[in-house]
């Protein structure tokens, strides 16, 4: 049994960013995942005969720049098509967003023709004030154990937006995204989409504090840029995983981990389900952290009050994910079917369909974002028929009956899907609904939200997942997080897994 | 009749199940509160009632103390992880003094355990800790019930204690320091545990609360040649000073209560270091306490102290050089039993080494007199008594 | 004549101010446009024999300080604590507080030993809070993008007070300040009732559900007082809430200052970019060396300046500044004390405030009737007996019950509030009370019900916001009423903001009003010796 330097727990993409930093770093890395591939919630799945899913998530918004670089992600591993968005109206009166978050737009209000443009580079400069702090370990909120002359340079560099502007950041830091679209625009169909946006994968309505700043968030992962990955999301998994085998990274599949391996108060390897054990000096989970220490590690090993913390950790997922078997080409009044196409017809109907999961039930109108994967090439679908992808919120993620709660979700969509798309209905060859708890149950996500842990400003940054787990070390010696659990969240990025690296490698030369 | 539940109110203070024979006791009427019960402060003399404690025999009402019950298949391995001493080390039968933290390695209380059975045990303490323990039993089969309404408890103290409770019809002759028996009474059980809070000989005796006041006559009738008596707490805080015994609340605030920041102290700076168990394994603060004790940062130590004169100190302000304030007392003294004027006071450990003085503020007729004296840092307890822990204990 | 101040409206604030710059030595004349003192701080005999405290109703956040800097119990102001309160549950049992640590602890413990106990360290944890926040709300906020000495030695103090925690309680304190009401209780408690009566602070005066994050501050800014010492304890104002402004009015006349009923403002005259008086709507015309606005941000400057004397982004951000109201009131006559069927007779916490929503949810549903327009079907109230306490309000045997409402909103799915709207909501509300007081309503005298409708129009609260201004952090601290307008200053010379628009924000506090004062005395280089700075918090 060869020896490793590190062993990272769960292939997913932070997992592999994590893994490819390391073994850049010089150390023998060993990355075990679960499944018979290494991919996570990216990797699609065969849901219907000859039909198969782009995975779990289906757009890349926030691949960031080190990993990309750092693994030659170049366009001949991965075909990254840039997309536009539309924002679909009942009417046939879309709103179409081209460019990077909608540098363009085509029949958009009158109103709001040049208040768009003034907003959106508003957001698009707070947001790439923010985005340096992606890139690094959280700072600390003490005197030591940080890089002050860095922080004093980020410091400056947002003071350095002007007064107004930073002054106007620091209101709009924990404002709503709800008000910032009422002060601004008028356009329905642009608020619905920019309400929808925000919230997309949050467990809180437009009208919820604290809202605009995941919108920053996502931003400032990559300016607003979107793309679709020919060939699925699993394409981008693919060619990272070439890259670390590349790199000489040891990689086991199908291989489960049952639990942490402790000894003289530190992680020294892992059990697998089958019994064998892997040791490695440093141990790496990049799966959620109420996983990791809830189950692997457990509570002997760790104190009250952090187990008590973890198990508050606010982990509720909002969205499910639908995919649909279309023996022809839906008609969505003549939207681009090679566009993100939303359905969000204003930012009222995105509150409202948050409204009902406070209290477990499903929305009546849900909102969602639909791709069809099929219109960017073959490998999807039988030809002539089609693939729909579809993002639906807000899904409740403990309902008193689960099926009952699925099968009303699944018909709210539907009706929604047939009111854009008259006829949609009766291209169903097959549907598929995973609600936050069949996410849950398939990836191990806890209540099945896709940034393990919400994405919360009280989760956010420094207090991410917890405060004391800012800085990706854990405290259990030995063992470290990379997760999307970790600062800066999840979405297919790797940010997580690179900061993380980065700081077990400071960590090891210190 | 059955009372309705909401009319606690009306007695914000519960009477213990000795009730009825401590206010009958209670010449004074002099009461305080103590956890949510009325309880006396003074029976009759609180001179004559300390003096008992270490001359004769005393009763003192335990019921507010809190009382948890832990039982399951789990409850070692709870404990273990919740408390800073190795319960794996404690025999069936027998009582251990411990202390538990926060994460940080902070104190959240002190207290006794007792192990009753395999999977049984006892947890006594000052303070209310539900929702903590509750927490700490995550992922483990242990059952955790408050039963200190279900158990009355009361302390006999004193030389003459064994005595008593052998005339009483209970053999505590071979029961050593904490130590655990049970003997019949009225058809059932009485539980005693050699243990107390007087630093004298002395046993703790649990029952149940419809049996409390047939215990009370029983023994005030047994005790009677040894002039056995009930004591208030007045009395037994001066005893517990003498042994050097620290209270929560009192002497520490527990972490959980702390508002400021710099309240809070962990056992190595409470001198409760000797309890933890480094090797059992993971408990609840061992990586805060371990990084204490390695890089040396206790702040604080807890120290007894020996002042000259005979003025009670307590509260007093101490400084290093008589300028400089390095601590402040928290329990204080004239002890009658060893004739020192005794303290005990946390001092930054920084000025250990130093000159200490306390600054006394000593009401005299509405005026207060100041003192400033020097004091010497001397080893607690203050007061080892052979017949605390000779067994079997003499018969006087 | 010409007045060193003339300060527009005679609410709290605006008498809090008008006293320190009295005694100052200051000229000064407060205009008003009703025939009384006091903005939302009044007593009202609207009722022949009832007094009512028919806006605010109850007193914990007014400061203390300035009660004694400005000498109010010689003017008549006497605050009276009171006891406790209840929760009634829908399955007929109610869960009650207790002014007795033990006594409560015990009630707890009847719906959860658990959550019991835990409230002590939930009362820690929030007694914290308050140490923290106190120091600030007596000081003028500092302008984080200003490289000002005052403003950076103002922030270096912000940071000192934050660093002086350690991390993990600065952590805390972040997250609480953060998090919904909702998320904040499932820390501690386990039990919906407890919960739900723990939630009651972060809602009241809130345009926003106890699931809302941000909501864990508002319970802070309803915690935050005390009565004579006794943190987060609250209190009547004996004579109803009209007495502080009664004895405010008192102090503000011994100290030589004016005040001008019944003359509503019109319009608030600048010249050369300085503001020189105000025209009245009565057609006179005051003339102020400084002119001192305790109306709302929105009021005084969308309707009362001209928009060409204001830089056009000052406008849009006092436009954008959000006072969506979501309270109502009804004050009620009663003929005898109610008799609550979940209470035993005698009960001491009946003299405390009473509430009829034992689960989080259903307040959340309350705020989602009020987000789709409407009034709340099934509404928080937060029902007070004041004359179980205070015997003057009301002749003997009778009583007062003031009933504060969640969710009322601005107005009815976009349009304004109708007669029969409010009858709807005064109807909900009382059907509610007589479910848990069967006869209540045969017991009823007289009703006077508000909805922000009627507040707007009577105390001039823009959208009837009770607190001038919605608490969230956009429009806390520096960012309050609007950013870079944070210390009472406004675009234009000599025109001063003194009302709850400003920091700390609202409630019957009086601090908007003194700080604004202290900045006014600053500039004009005048004596502050006889302002308190806060009182040390040890």
């Amino acid at each position: 049994m060869p020896s490793f330097d590190a062993l990272i727990i769960g292939g997913g993409t932070n997992g592999l960013a994590c893994a490819a930093r390391l073994a850049k770093g010089g150390l023998a890395v060993m990355v075990v995942e679960a499944g018979e591939k290494p991919g996570g919630a990216a990797r699609g799945w065969e849901f219907a005969p000859g039909y198969r899913t782009p995975g779990l998530a289906h757009l890349v918004y926030t691949l960031d720049q080190r990993v990309a670089s750092g693994m030659n992600l170049s366009a001949q591993d991965i075909d990254l098509k840039s997309l536009s968005t539309i924002a679909l109206s009942e009417s046939g009166h879309h709103l179409t967003l081209a460019g990077d978050f909608g540098a363009e737009t085509t029949g958009l209000a009158d109103a709001d023709r040049k208040a768009w443009p003034d907003l959106r580079a508003r957001l698009l400069r707070y947001a790439a004030a923010l985005a340096p702090f992606r890139a690094m370990a959280p700072p600390r909120l003490a005197a030591s154990g940080n890089d002050w002359p860095r922080l004093a340079r980020l410091g400056l560099g947002l003071r350095g937006m002007g007064a107004e502007d930073f002054r106007e950041l620091l209101r709009m830091m924990l404002t709503n995204v709800w008000d910032v679209l009422e002060d601004n625009l008028t356009d329905d169909r642009l608020k619905g989409l920019i309400a929808f946006d925000a919230t997309l994968g949050a467990w809180l309505g437009p009208r919820s504090p604290n809202s605009l700043i995941l919108l920053l968030n996502r931003l400032a992962g990559a300016s607003g840029a979107l793309t679709f990955p020919v060939g699925g999301m699993g394409a981008v998994t693919d060619a990272m995983t070439r890259a670390i085998e590349a790199q000489g990274v040891h990689l086991r599949t199908g291989a489960r981990v049952a639990r942490m391996i402790v000894q003289g108060d530190r992680a020294v390897g892992v059990a697998l389900a089958s019994g064998e054990e892997l040791r490695a000096g440093t141990v790496v989970s990049a799966i959620g952290p109420k996983e990791t220490f809830l189950d692997l590690v457990g509570p002997a090993h760790l104190d009250t009050e952090f187990i008590t913390a973890m198990r508050h950790q606010k982990a509720r997922g909002g969205a499910a994910k639908l995919h649909l078997a279309l023996t022809a080409a839906p008609d969505f009044r003549g939207a681009d079917l090679r566009a993100r196409l939303v359905i969000a017809p204003s930012a009222h109907a995105v509150e409202t369909a948050f409204n009902p999961i406070k209290y477990g039930g499903v929305p009546a109108r849900p909102v969602m974002e639909v791709m069809l994967p099929s219109a960017h090439g073959a490998g999807f679908a039988p030809k002539g028929a089609h693939v729909l992808s579809a993002i639906v919120q807000f899904a409740p993620h403990t309902p008193a009956d689960k099926d009952a709660a699925r099968a009303a979700m699944l018909e709210a969509a539907l009706t929604v899907l047939e009111d854009h798309a008259p006829g949609l209905r009766a291209l169903i060859a097959h549907a598929e609904l995973l609600m936050p708890y069949d996410i849950e149950a398939r990836y191990g996500m806890t209540g099945g939200n896709w940034h393990h842990g919400e994405l919360s400003v009280e989760q956010m940054l420094f207090l991410r997942p917890l405060p004391s787990l800012a800085r990706y070390a854990t405290p259990l010696p030995g063992l470290w997080l990379a997760g999307a659990g970790s600062h800066p969240g999840g979405g297919i990025s790797g940010a997580a897994g690179w900061n993380a690296a980065e700081r077990i490698l400071a960590e090891a030369r210190a | 009749m059955t009372v309705d539940p909401r009319l606690h109110y009306e007695t914000p203070l519960k009477q213990t199940p000795f009730h009825a024979r401590t206010s009958a006791a209670n010449k004074m009427n002099h009461w305080g509160a103590w956890a949510g019960y009325t309880t006396a402060i003074v029976y009759e003399d609180d001179a004559m009632e300390f003096s008992a404690i270490r001359n004769a025999a005393t009763l003192y009402d335990l019921c507010p103390m809190v009382k948890y019950r832990l039982t399951g298949p789990d409850a070692q391995a709870y404990l273990n992880r919740l408390t800073l001493r190795d319960v794996g080390k404690l025999p069936v039968g027998a009582v251990h003094y411990t202390a538990w933290c926060d994460d940080a390695g902070k104190l959240l209380d002190d207290g006794t355990l007792f192990h009753f059975g395999a999977q049984d045990y006892r947890l006594c303490c000052q303070e209310r800790h539900l929702p903590w323990m509750l927490d700490a039993a995550f992922m483990l089969d242990v059952k955790i019930v408050d039963e200190t309404e279900d158990i009355a408890a009361i302390s006999l103290q004193g030389p003459c204690a064994a005595s008593v409770l052998v005339s009483a019809g209970f053999d505590v002759s071979g029961l050593r320091p904490f130590r655990i028996a049970t003997f019949p009474f009225a058809k059932r059980a009485v539980t005693v545990s050699r243990t107390g809070f007087t630093g004298d000989l002395g046993y703790e005796l649990w029952i149940a609360p419809d049996l409390a006041l047939q215990l009370w006559d029983h023994l005030m009738q047994a005790g009677a040649p040894w002039g056995l008596r009930p004591v208030g707490s007045q009395a037994l805080n001066l005893a517990r000073i003498e042994a050097g015994f620290i209270t929560t609340t009192y002497d520490f605030i527990p972490a959980h209560q702390a508002l400021r920041e710099d309240r809070v102290r962990s056992p190595l700076e409470m001198g409760l270091g000797w309890m933890i168990d480094w090797d059992k394994g993971h408990f609840n603060g061992r990586r805060a306490l371990l990084a204490e004790r390695d890089a040396k940062t206790s702040r604080w130590a807890f120290v007894g102290l020996d002042i000259p004169g005979n003025v009670e100190a307590g509260g007093s302000l101490i400084y290093a050089g008589k300028t400089k304030e390095a601590g402040f007392i928290t329990a204080a003294a004239w002890s009658p039993t060893t004739k020192r004027n005794l303290a005990m006071a946390h001092v930054e450990r920084k000025y250990l080494g130093r000159d200490l003085w306390v600054e006394i503020y000593a009401l005299r007729e509405l005026q207060y007199a100041k003192l400033m004296l020097p004091v010497t840092i001397v080893d607690r307890p203050f007061l080892r008594l052979p017949r605390r822990t000779a067994t079997p204990p003499g018969s006087v | 004549m010409t007045y060193d101040a003339v300060i527009l409206g005679a609410g709290h604030n605006g008498l809090v101010a008008a006293c320190y710059l009295a005694r100052a030595g200051m000229r000064v004349c407060v205009v008003e446009k009703n025939d009384w003192v006091g903005g939302a701080a009044v007593s009202r005999e609207l009722f022949p024999g009832f007094t009512y405290s028919n806006c605010s109703y109850v007193n914990s956040l007014f400061r203390p300080e300035i009660m004694r800097d400005l000498e109010l119990p010689k003017f008549g102001l006497q605050i009276l604590p009171y006891e406790g309160g209840a929760v009634f549950t829908e399955s007929g049992d109610s869960l009650g507080m207790f002014r007795d640590h033990d006594a409560n602890r015990r009630e707890m413990a009847r719906f959860s030993p658990r959550d019991a106990e835990a409230y002590d360290r939930y009362s820690r944890d929030i007694a914290r809070h308050c140490r923290f926040i106190r120091p600030l709300l007596m000081r003028t906020p500092p302008d984080p993008a200003s490289f000002r000495p005052r403003d950076i030695g103002e922030l270096a103090w912000l940071g000192k007070q934050l660093f002086g925690l350690s991390e993990a309680q600065m952590c805390d304190m972040i997250r609480f300040w953060s998090m919904s009401i909702a998320d904040y209780l499932d820390q501690y408690f386990e039990n919906p009732v407890i919960k739900a009566y723990q939630a009651v602070g972060a809602i009241i005066g809130t345009a926003l559900g106890p699931m809302s994050p941000g909501t864990a501050y508002v319970l802070l800014h309803h915690a935050m007082g005390d009565v004579d010492g006794n943190l987060g304890a609250w209190g009547y104002a004996r004579g109803g809430m009209g007495a502080i402004t009664k004895a405010l009015a008192g102090s503000l006349a011994a100290a030589g200052g004016e005040v001008r009923t019944g003359a509503g403002v019109q319009k608030i005259l600048v010249a050369n970019g300085r503001a020189v008086g105000v025209a009245l709507a009565n057609g006179d015309e005051v003339r102020g060396t400084r002119i001192v606005s305790n109306m709302d941000v929105k009021r005084t400057f969308l309707r009362h300046v001209d928009e060409t004397e204001l830089p056009g982004a000052f406008v849009r951000r006092v436009r954008d500044f959000k006072t969506r109201g979501s309270s109502g009131k009804l004050n009620i006559a009663l003929d005898r004390a109610p008799r609550f069927t979940a209470l035993p007779e005698g009960a001491p916490n009946l003299k405390g405030d009473l509430h009829f929503t034992d689960s989080i949810e259903k307040m959340e549903h309350a705020y989602d009737d009020w987000k789709a327009g409407h009034f709340s079907r099934d509404p928080f109230q937060d029902v007070m007996i004041p004359t179980l306490i205070d015997p003057t309000m009301t002749p003997p045997g009778k009583h007062f019950m003031s009933c504060f409402v969640q969710y009322a909103p601005p107005r009815i799915e976009g349009s304004d509030w109708t007669d029969a709207d409010r009858d709807a909501f005064g109807q909900t509300c009382l059907d509610q009370i007589e479910r848990y007081a069967p006869g209540f309503k045969n017991s009823v005298l007289h009703v006077e019900v508000r909805t922000p409708r009627e507040l707007e129009a009577e105390v001039g609260l823009t959208e009837g916001n009770i607190f001038q201004g919605e608490l969230t952090f956009d429009q806390l601290l520096f960012n309050r009423p609007v950013p870079g307008y944070a210390q009472y200053r406004t675009p234009i010379r000599d025109l001063w903001l003194c009302g709850s628009s400003t920091h700390p924000g609202g409630g019957v506090m009086g601090a908007p009003g003194r700080n604004a004062a202290a900045e006014i005395l600053r500039e004009a280089k005048a004596p502050r010796n006889h302002m308190s700075d806060a009182y040390a918090v040890l």
